[in-house]
Order: C-alpha cells, then structure tokens, then sequence
C-alpha cells in the first residue's frame, strides 16, 4: 500500500522538479544570469579572425589594428547595422559604457554608409572606430545575428561573446566583471 | 466603415467597457468556482443551481470584452497599448479583426474566451449528468478560468492603455498578416484548453472518489472534440509553416511545434484510455493521470514559449515577470491537482481484468508507445535549458534526435494501431486476428516490397505502414460487415448498423496512414537552389523551370519584388507561378511568398529570395504527396468528429429522479 501511495505522488515529485527548475530559470533570467536564447559561439577562446575591412566614409580597421591596440587592454567589438531594431535599443546602454572609458569598436553589418551614419547621428555614436563589412566577417565571427558583442583581450582572443541587445543590466552582471578579469 | 465605427462611441469608451467586462467575467469566473466547488461539498442545493447561471454570465461578460477588443482595432483606438503595438491604420480590414488574437495579450484573452465556452458547452451539453458532477466540473472550470483572467488582468491586460494616444500603431508582424494564422490560434487553444474539460471531470471523480463507465462515456466526447481541434490546429500550424516560412518544410521539431504536440500525444492516449474506463472499468487511475497530464502539458508549453524560457522561431515578447506568475498559476493549479491525485487515486476501485492479447491490451500498448514518444519529446525539448541550467552547457536539440528516437517507437505503434481494434475484449487469440487481416498485411509488404525498387528503404517502410494503416483501418469495418463473403445487399445493410464510432475510428486510424504516406512522400521530395537572371532555366525533380521576368509590386502595406516562373514538364508547359518577396516597410521586415501549385499528388513550390545585380536566388521545390500530410490531419479529426455524433455518447446514465428530487427540495 505504501509503494502505491509513493507511486501516485511521483507525477507531483516530476512536476516539483520541474517547477523548481522552471523558477531557477526566469529567477536567473530577471537577473540577466541565465539566457536560454544565448547560443553560444564557436569562435569562443579561439584567436580572432583575420579581416580588414572599409570605414563609413573615413577609414576602417583591420584585425591588426584590432590585436594591436586591444595588446594595450581589452576591445568591446560590437556588430550592429541601421535596419536593426534591437541595436537601435541597446545603443543608450553602448554609449553609458563608452562614456565609462570602455574602448568599443563597431563594425556595420550588411548596411550602407548614408544609413550607418544617419542611424549613429540619431542614436549617438559609442565607437572609437568604425567598420563596415558585407557578411564575410561575420560568418568568420560566427556571428548568429545582430547585434552581437565580443571581447577581444590582449592576445587577440575572442573572450566573451553575448547575442541579443546588451542593455544595463547585461552590462553590469556580465561585460563588467569579465572586462575587470582580463 | 472604420470612420463610422470611430464617430459611433465616445472616444475611449469601448476599451473601458472591455476592460471591465473582463474583471466582471473574473469575479463571475470565482463565484462559479466557489458555488461548483463548496456547493457540493456543503450540499447547498441553492449554490448548486447557481453554477449554470454563474458560468454563462461568465461567457457573455468575455464576449463583451473579446468584442470590445475587436471594436476598439477596427476603430484604430491607438490608445490601447496592445492596439498601437499590433496594428496599424493601413492594416487590412480582415486581419484587424484576427490581429486581435494575434499577440500575447490578445491571445489571452482568446484563451479565456474559450475556457468559459468550455463552461458554457458543459452547461448547455450537461444536462444528463448528475447534477453534483455537473456542478463539480463547472466549478473546476470556473476556478482554471479564475487564474488565466486574472494573468490577463494583473500582468497582460489587453485594455491597457496609452496617454497620450499614439496617432498611428507600429503594425503587425507580417508574417502573421495570413489568412491561416488568422483562424490558426482559435482552432489550436479551442485543442489547448478543450481539454480543460477532461481534466475539471478527472478532478471532479476524484473529489467524488468514484469513475465508473458512465464517468468515461460523460469525459470521452469532450476529450475527442478537443483531441479533433488539437489536430487540426496543429496540421493548420505546419502547413503555415510549410507556406509561409519557405523553407519547403512542415515539421522543424521547433519548441513551439513540440509544445503543441506534448499535448496531442497525451490527449489521443486519453481518447484510448477513456474508452477502457467506458467499456471495462479499467485503467481508471491512469485515465485520471492522463486527462490532468494532457492539460497541465497543453498550460505548461505556452508556459514556457512566452516566458521565454524556450527558443523559438516564434517570438512571442518574452517576458519573465509574467513567467513567474504562470508559473505559480501553473503550480498551484496542476500541483494541487496532483496532490489530490496522490491523495484520492488510491481510493478508486480497480476494474476487471483481461489477458495481454486482448483490445484492452492493446490499448495499454498503444498507451505506452504514446506516452513513451511523449516523453521523448518532452525530454528533446526540455533537454536545452535544463543542460544550459544544471551543467552550464549550450546544447540544442533538433530533428535528428527526434527523428531517430521517435521513429522506432511509431513503427511498432502503427502495426498495433490496425489490430487493435480486431481484437475482441478480455481475451484475444492469435488465429482469427491473422485471418482477419492477413489481405492489408500482404498489400502493405507487397506495396513496400515494390516501392523499395524506386526509393530508400525507409520511406519504402513508410509507404508500407501507409498502406497497412488505411487497410488495416477498415478490416474492422470490412469484418463486420462480412464484406465480399456475402452479399453486396446485405454487407450494405450491416454497414448502416454500424455504431457510428466505429466508422469514426476506421476513418481517424486511415487518417493516420494519409498523413504517414505524406511524411513518406517527403523522402522522394527534390530541391535545387539557382542564382538567375530572366532568360534562365533549370532542371530540377523532372521539371524545367524557366524564369520569364522579375518585377515590382505594391501592396496595401508593402512592396514585393515578383518572379514569373513558367513550369513545364518534357517540354509541355504545365503552370506560370508567381513568387513574391514581399518588403514590409513599416516593420523592416522581407517575408517570402511561396508560390505552390498543387495536384495532391506533389507540389511545385517556389521561392524567390535575394535579388543581386540583376539575379535573383531562386529556390525549386518537388514534394512529393505534401498536400496529403495536412489531408491525413483532416481526416483524422473528421473521424474523431464522426464518432462524436454516435448516439451511445449523448445517453447519459440514467439519474434516479428520486435522488435529484431529494437534492433539490433539502
């Protein structure tokens, strides 16, 4: 009778696993911990690709100039582009984090030069130096979408990738505390 | 027609009106909850009677505010949030009407609406059932409906509004701006929360502690009705998918897909399980288990695509806060259902008892089998996050694992599926179920023996457990009507005796075996992706493929790019199609329209993609028996609609008038 009894509680055990699981999640979610649309990258760890690409009307940079000043400390590269509607979200927060003295270095993505610096004049511009690449890069990046995000360190590794909007939140818990590590 | 509409009300009247219909319906959402729950219980005869009232009077004020929903986006009452944020002015008239469905809050609402039409249904359907169970139910569903009003009301109002108002709104998602997406959710949620019905009965026969036959003939009709529209809003869901998308499939094994399927599993092992508690008594617990199951899975998949927990290709605005409180909506409704059924199962008397070679037997097979690729799937699903959450780990999980775990399991499922229903009740014996359908076992070897000349080995299985599966269906039917051993005059005459069930059942089982020959045909489909310029032709799939020009369009609310493709087969032109790229400007968003030309046998199915220096990518496509994946949903939920109509169903067990009587004079 007790093995019965034990048996008819399992779906509510099953169910108070998976709940807890379930609570676990959206508490880390809130929190900007635990991002189940993060897909990761596969260039992670590894050293960054090699590329030199056109500016948006000046001059652009290449992964030289790249490894070369992030030697000097780490680099914030972010892929954007001016049709995006998320990178045009998350660039009061690009720019909160330039102001605190964070090199970050934009590369367009997919876009045309008249748009980049219409969508840079509107939103403010938070980059150091700026890039415009047609896709090749960022298929070398691994890049899953924009806007996405990288830290470059002082080897030329790519440290850090986050996909999807950063906002302040994001900035504070993950970028930071990995930028003060390296 | 939107001006008059506009001049009619006082400005911002109607979204007040809706809003508060929506908290009326909430309030008469709890007192039906209260009166169905303590009015038995206390045996309060006067609450008892109430219920029916309470759980109109709930419908009709969700009606008012599912109207005032619509009233106010046919208005273009951009003070409405949900309004701004989804439609615009120049948003066709049709989809202002379905776009009010067609987001999150919107949705909820829907969701609601139809809850209380469940109540309504067993008000109005339920006059046979014993008053007690009658008000139980009601108040079950009462109580369900409480909780996803509320949700509504606290954290996804659809009358929030918006000061001051916008002067015009942001537009909807124009993939969404379809026709099928347009009756799709309503049919899915009626398949969702349809099964809202089953499981207020499972929980009312355990507050009762008794389910007996009459217990399963009462829950059956609900739960097939709800398996049939589950069905339906899954196929329409694919073959959205297959037409919109354009990515020439109709099955991507996405969360959302699984979310609905979970549900689909569990619900037709319900529909099989019900019918042993009707006929024998048996597997009554399990029953119980699996009409809580089928709905906690059909609350919990929204769950976890709106709260975002799960990746998807559908992006509803993912939200953790309202996750948090679904979640907690979810615990306490499903936790505390299962507590009871820790707590009261126990108490229901087993039923009888049968051999392993028996329909009851059967039946628990073709039970496990679901139930195991039910598992599966929740597994497939789950697996992701909870990797990413215990180990850290980013995995994901896509159609090979499906593929390959599910397929094993639906072989064996398929040959059961045909016999099953050969077999007599309590004891079967091996010789007279080989008599009966040794003729669909031969055609099916033969059909599969001769389709492996010309295909894989797999699909040629596919087509062979096709073929078993439509045969296979009506050796029943061809059984009891002594079909081609007698008389035509006279098999014609049984036929017309036949319970109306189990035609309905041959028809849903054929069904299975359409929508089986479609996957198949999937196996022999053809695709080629071209870069051309007009002037150019191809060769794909035996057809040759000429690009006559491009041009462009303009439409209500985007601009679309046109490729005139003529098809034709060994010279013979068969059929101009036109895809289109359409260029939502509003959104910023390229959607494809897919050209398909159809003869059920294949489709042709184009799609124009990226246009550079002056060519365009081009995508050619042969799927071979597509139309009858989506052919095969149909059937089988005609055939579950068909045995909703067998008289045995609506005959209620006869209620002592004496009892009633008693109840209602105390």
């Amino acid at each position: 009778m007790a093995r019965r009894r034990l048996i008819l509680l399992a779906p509510l055990a099953v169910l108070a696993a998976a709940g807890f699981g379930f609570f676990t999640m959206l508490n880390r979610m809130q929190k900007g911990r635990f991002d189940p649309h993060d897909i990761g990258n596969p260039m992670l760890g590894k050293p960054m690709p090699d590329f030199d690409l056109p500016g948006v009307g000046g001059a652009g940079f290449s992964s030289a100039d790249l490894r070369k000043a992030a030697a000097a400390g780490p680099i914030v590269v972010n892929f954007f582009a001016s049709w995006c509607i998320p990178c045009a979200n998350e660039a009061a927060s690009l720019a909160n984090l330039a102001k605190s003295g964070v090199p970050i270095w934009g590369i367009a993505y997919k876009d045309k030069p008249p748009a980049v610096q219409n969508f840079l004049t509107q939103g403010g511009n938070p980059f150091a130096r700026l890039a415009m690449d047609a896709g090749r890069v960022a298929i070398d990046f691994g890049l899953f979408g924009v806007p996405e995000t990288f830290i470059i360190d002082r080897h030329g590794m790519i440290a850090w990738h986050h996909a999807g909007p950063l906002d302040d939140t994001s900035i504070t818990n993950e970028l930071l505390p990995k930028l003060a590590l390296l | 027609m939107q001006n008059t509409l506009a001049a009619l009300v006082t400005p911002g009247l109607i979204p007040e009106l809706g809003h508060f219909a929506l908290a009326l319906a909430c309030c008469f959402a709890g007192a039906q909850a209260f009166a169905g729950i303590v009015g038995p219980w206390r045996r309060h005869a006067g609450l008892i009677a109430a219920t029916p009232a309470l759980a109109i009077g709930q419908l009709l004020a969700l009606a008012v505010a599912c109207a005032a929903l619509v009233l106010a986006s046919l208005a273009d009452d951009f003070s409405v949030k949900n309004i701004f944020e989804n439609s615009a002015i120049a948003k066709p008239f049709i989809y202002k009407i379905a776009g009010a469905w067609g987001n999150h809050e919107g949705s909820i609402l829907l969701w609601g609406l139809i809850l209380g039409l469940c109540g309504g249904a067993v008000t109005a359907f339920g006059g046979n059932l014993p008053t007690l169970l009658r008000a139980r139910v009601i108040g079950v569903l009462g109580g369900t409906s409480v909780g996803f009003l509320l949700f509504a009301l606290l954290t996804s109002n659809p009358f929030t509004r918006l000061w001051p108002p916008a002067l015009d709104g942001r537009g909807m998602n124009p993939l969404l701006q379809d026709p099928g997406l347009a009756i799709h959710p309503p049919i899915l949620y009626a398949g969702y929360v349809g099964f809202a019905v089953p499981f207020a009965f499972a929980i009312a026969a355990l507050i009762e502690g008794r389910v007996d036959a009459a217990w399963g003939r009462w829950v059956r009709p609900w739960a097939v009705a709800s398996w049939a529209f589950l069905t339906c809003g899954i196929a329409l869901g694919s073959w959205w998918a297959y037409y919109e998308l354009g990515w020439g499939g109709y099955w991507f094994w996405d969360p959302v897909e699984n979310a609905s399927l979970m549900p689909w599993l569990t619900g037709t092992a319900l529909v099989h399980s019900a019918i042993v508690v009707e006929k024998r008594e048996s597997l009554k617990i399990w029953t119980i288990l699996l009409a809580i199951g089928t709905f906690a899975l059909s609350l919990s998949g929204t769950f976890m695509v709106r709260s975002g927990i799960l990746n998807s290709v559908h992006s509803f605005a993912a939200d953790p806060t309202r996750g948090v409180f679904i979640l907690g909506l979810l615990g306490l409704l499903i936790g505390g259902s299962f507590l009871l059924f820790a707590l009261r199962a126990g108490n229901l008397s087993p039923g009888g008892i049968f051999a392993p070679l028996s329909r009851e037997g059967a039946l628990i097979l073709n039970n496990i089998l679901l139930c195991s690729i039910a598992s599966i799937v929740i597994v497939g699903t789950l697996y992701p996050p909870f990797a990413d959450l215990l180990i850290g780990q980013k995995i994901s999980v896509g159609a090979p694992f499906f593929n390959a775990t599910v397929l094993p399991l639906a072989i064996p499922m398929f040959v059961a599926m045909a016999l099953g229903p050969l077999l007599p009740w309590k004891r079967g014996r091996l010789a007279p179920l080989l008599q009966h359908a040794w003729w669909a076992a031969l055609i099916a070897t033969l059909t599969a023996g001769i389709a492996s000349f010309g295909m894989g080995i797999l699909p040629a299985c596919g087509f062979g457990a096709a073929a078993w599966l439509i045969l296979g269906s009506f050796a029943e039917v061809a059984e009891r009507t002594l079909l081609f051993r007698t008389k035509a005059a006279t098999s014609v005459r049984r036929a017309r005796g036949l319970p109306v069930a189990v035609l309905g059942a041959a028809i849903a089982h054929a069904g299975m075996g359409v929508t089986v020959a479609g996957i198949s045909g999937s196996a022999l489909s053809t695709q080629k992706i071209v870069s051309a310029k007009p002037g150019d032709h191809f060769f794909s799939g035996g057809y040759e493929w000429t690009l006559l020009k491009l041009d462009s369009k303009e439409g209500p609310n985007y601009q679309a790019r046109v490729a005139t493709i003529l098809i034709s087969k060994d010279g013979v032109p068969l059929q101009l199609v036109r895809p289109e790229r359409r260029n939502f400007t509003a959104q910023h968003q390229t959607v494809s329209d897919v050209a398909i030309s159809t003869n059920f046998l294949r489709d042709l199915y184009v799609v124009l993609g990226e246009e550079r220096d002056g060519e365009a990518v081009l995508r050619f496509h042969v799927n071979v028996l597509a139309p009858w994946i989506w052919l095969g949903a149909l059937i089988m939920a005609s055939g579950g609609t068909l045995s909703l109509l067998d008289r045995r169903l609506r005959v209620g067990a006869p209620v002592p008038a004496r009892a009633r009587k008693k109840l209602v004079t105390a």
